[in-house]
């Protein structure tokens, strides 16, 4: 008997029971489906995430107050100390390191800001035009806050899309507008283009005004809240937070970097503690996934089982009419094959499918786990393989007449 | 065409040995049809096994058409049965939902006859035994007596040396039983040699001679060669 017609008798006997078929394939497709869209998923959300912290600004360092020490020895909260100026992220600036591309001092508070009958509470920031090279910030209308708005101590606000909305409606374009910010009237000059993001840390629920204005004017106060860096490249993150950490302690005259008043971190840090958290999150659905092609292994294992136990009696013919043991054999494992490949890629397809589906929905980038989709194939044709040959093989051991009186 | 001389199957399960056939002995002549008779545990299956090629003897030696098929290995002894013994058992054992085309062109499939010859072989079979208009019906389309005759066509499909019939009339109707037994003594005076294992009086009297098997040896021989006008 050749191959030709070894695969041609898999397949006749394949189509004889469509049932048992569609059912044995049924519990391949759905394993290999349910892995290849939960595995697609895992990776698109963690993709997302990251492409969210990205967001935030392209090699983000982030310098901010360290803690005082009280009195009476109590750690005060963080940021509470009012340890950074102006001057220290100008002397950044001033010492030019290639490691560090732009200096962003920035002061921050929450404020009521009104305009006319509405009002809203959100971030005010007050910046330096560096603000939107480290921050990627990008203007919908008008202009961000220039030097001269600086050095010149104006009243000028440029805001984000969402307090735009809640002051002015949607689709209003409120430049020239006035707001109020303690009462102070400022006059919007733009408005930056909406980052996506909600909660906390909202990107476009924002005001910002000059860096002066806001420390003389508004807040009264001749610190700043913190010094963002952009570091040249990913790679030089952390020889941007060596040098002006290190200029930082020179300037506050502290030789111990244990005793530093400020503290440092980087968007890498953030990214690689979130990296953590979502791999774990996809690492929980492989699991989920891994347990559903399990069910769906022993979903082929059974049904092979059951086909084997079923066909004892025609394997016991087969072989009375002259098929030897190793043909027995080949013929089963040649429908399980047919069987797993074939379910396979119908599983691989609808996987595929279905994480396209899910991540267009809940707005998901949408990628395919080249991964997922090896293990899944591998493992279930792996499982039909073996647990198509294991039985057949057993079968074709039987001598023809147990074979052929099995009931 | 079949000389069985001296043969003897001990069956050992759990030290207890048990012995079906002890030093039996006979000669089956070419064209000749015989049925071997006896009662259930009279070892005549476990005889009809070892000339079917199912199962080898523990001692003695069987020749089949000139080959000692004894002490065969199982890939040679499926080769054996593929062409030199035809089947027909009592439960007939075509396969499901095929077309009784393919079962009779089965055997030949694993001989490695093209896909053509063997289908112009089934058919011819098929109308030989009188199915010429039932080609295509699978065994559920089919009454017994039908799917016995789609099963002896198989059995020919080879052209085996001999033709082995266990019991091939237990699962059908009376009448029908009759017609089968006809057909077997047509394919003998066609020159075909046919052993027939039965435990009905009634069938064995279609045969030549009958083989009485009691207690794993061969009890007495009869010669009922004109009784039911079977051959000679």
């Amino acid at each position: 008997m050749d191959f030709a017609e070894l695969i041609s008798s898999s397949f006749e006997a394949l189509f004889l029971n469509k049932v048992r078929t569609a059912l044995a394939g049924l519990g391949i497709v759905i394993g290999i489906g349910a892995v290849i869209a939960l595995v697609s998923l895992g990776q698109a959300s963690q993709q997302s995430v990251q492409n969210q912290i990205q967001g935030l600004g392209a090699n983000l360092v982030t310098i901010s107050p360290g803690s005082t020490q009280g009195a009476g020895g109590v750690q005060g909260g963080f940021g509470s100390a009012t340890t950074l100026t102006y001057d220290d992220a100008m002397s950044i600036q001033a010492a030019n390191y290639p490691s560090i591309s732009s200096v962003s001092p920035e002061v921050s508070r929450r404020s009521q800001v009104t305009a006319g009958k509405n009002n809203t509470n959100t971030q005010i920031y007050g910046v330096t035009p560096a603000y939107t090279a480290v921050h990627n910030i990008t203007m919908n209308s008008g202009t961000f806050i220039t030097n001269a708005d600086v050095t010149g101590n104006r009243e000028v606000a440029v805001i984000g899309p969402t307090v735009a909305s809640d002051l002015f409606g949607d689709g209003v374009d409120p430049t020239g507008q006035t707001i109020r910010i303690n009462k102070i009237p400022f006059t919007i000059i733009g408005v930056t283009v909406s980052k996506g993001g909600s909660g906390f840390g909202n990107q476009d629920d924002m005001v910002f005004i000059p860096l002066t204005t806001a420390q003389k004017t508004v807040f009264g106060m001749t610190n700043i809240s913190d010094i963002s860096l952009s570091a040249s490249s990913a790679n030089d993150i952390t020889q941007a937070e060596n040098d002006a950490g290190y200029l930082l302690l020179q300037r506050h005259k502290i030789s111990d970097p244990a005793q530093a008043d400020f503290s440092m971190f980087s968007q890498s840090d953030i990214i690689s503690t979130i990296s953590s958290v979502t791999g774990t999150f996809t690492s929980l659905l492989a699991g989920i996934a891994a347990i559903s092609l399990l069910v769906g292994g022993i979903g082929i294992m059974n049904i092979m089982l059951v086909t084997v136990i079923e066909r004892t009696r025609e394997i016991g013919l087969r072989k009375a009419l002259g098929a030897k043991d190793s043909t027995v054999v080949q013929q089963f494992l040649i429908e399980a094959i047919i069987l797993t490949v074939g379910g396979g890629i119908v599983g691989m397809v609808l996987g595929i499918a279905l994480s396209f589906v899910i991540a267009t929905f809940i707005n998901l980038p949408f990628t395919i786990s080249v991964y997922a989709i090896g293990l899944a194939i591998g493992v279930s044709s792996g499982i039909g393989i073996i647990f198509g040959w294991y039985p057949a093989k057993k079968a074709a051991d039987l001598s023809p007449i147990e074979a052929l009186r099995y009931e | 065409m079949i000389d069985v001389s001296h043969l003897s199957k001990i069956y050992k399960m759990d030290a207890v040995e048990t012995v079906a056939l002890d030093n039996v002995s006979f000669f089956i002549k070419k064209g000749e049809f015989v049925a071997i008779m006896g009662p259930s545990g009279s070892g005549k299956s476990t005889l009809m096994h070892i000339i079917g090629a199912l199962d080898t003897p523990t001692s003695g030696t069987y020749i089949l058409d000139g080959q000692d098929v004894s002490k065969l290995s199982k890939d040679q002894l499926a080769e054996i049965r593929n062409k030199k013994i035809g089947f027909v058992f009592q439960a007939f054992n075509l396969l499901p939902r095929t077309s009784a085309l393919k079962n009779v062109a089965l055997p030949m499939v694993y001989a490695g006859i093209s896909k053509d010859e063997r289908m112009k072989r089934a058919e011819e079979l098929l109308k030989e035994v009188g199915l010429g208009d039932r080609l295509n019906h699978t065994s559920s389309q089919l009454s017994g007596g039908q799917m016995q005759r789609v099963a002896i066509a198989r059995a020919l499909s080879m052209n085996p040396a001999i033709i082995l019939a266990d019991e091939p009339t237990g699962n059908i109707s009376t009448v029908q039983a009759e017609e089968i037994m006809k057909i077997f003594q047509s394919l003998q005076k066609q020159g075909h040699t046919i052993v027939l294992i039965t435990h009905e009086p009634s069938i064995a009297a279609f045969s030549q001679r009958t083989i009485h098997i009691k207690d794993g040896k061969i009890d007495k021989v009869e010669h009922n060669g004109y009784k039911k006008g079977g051959g000679h």
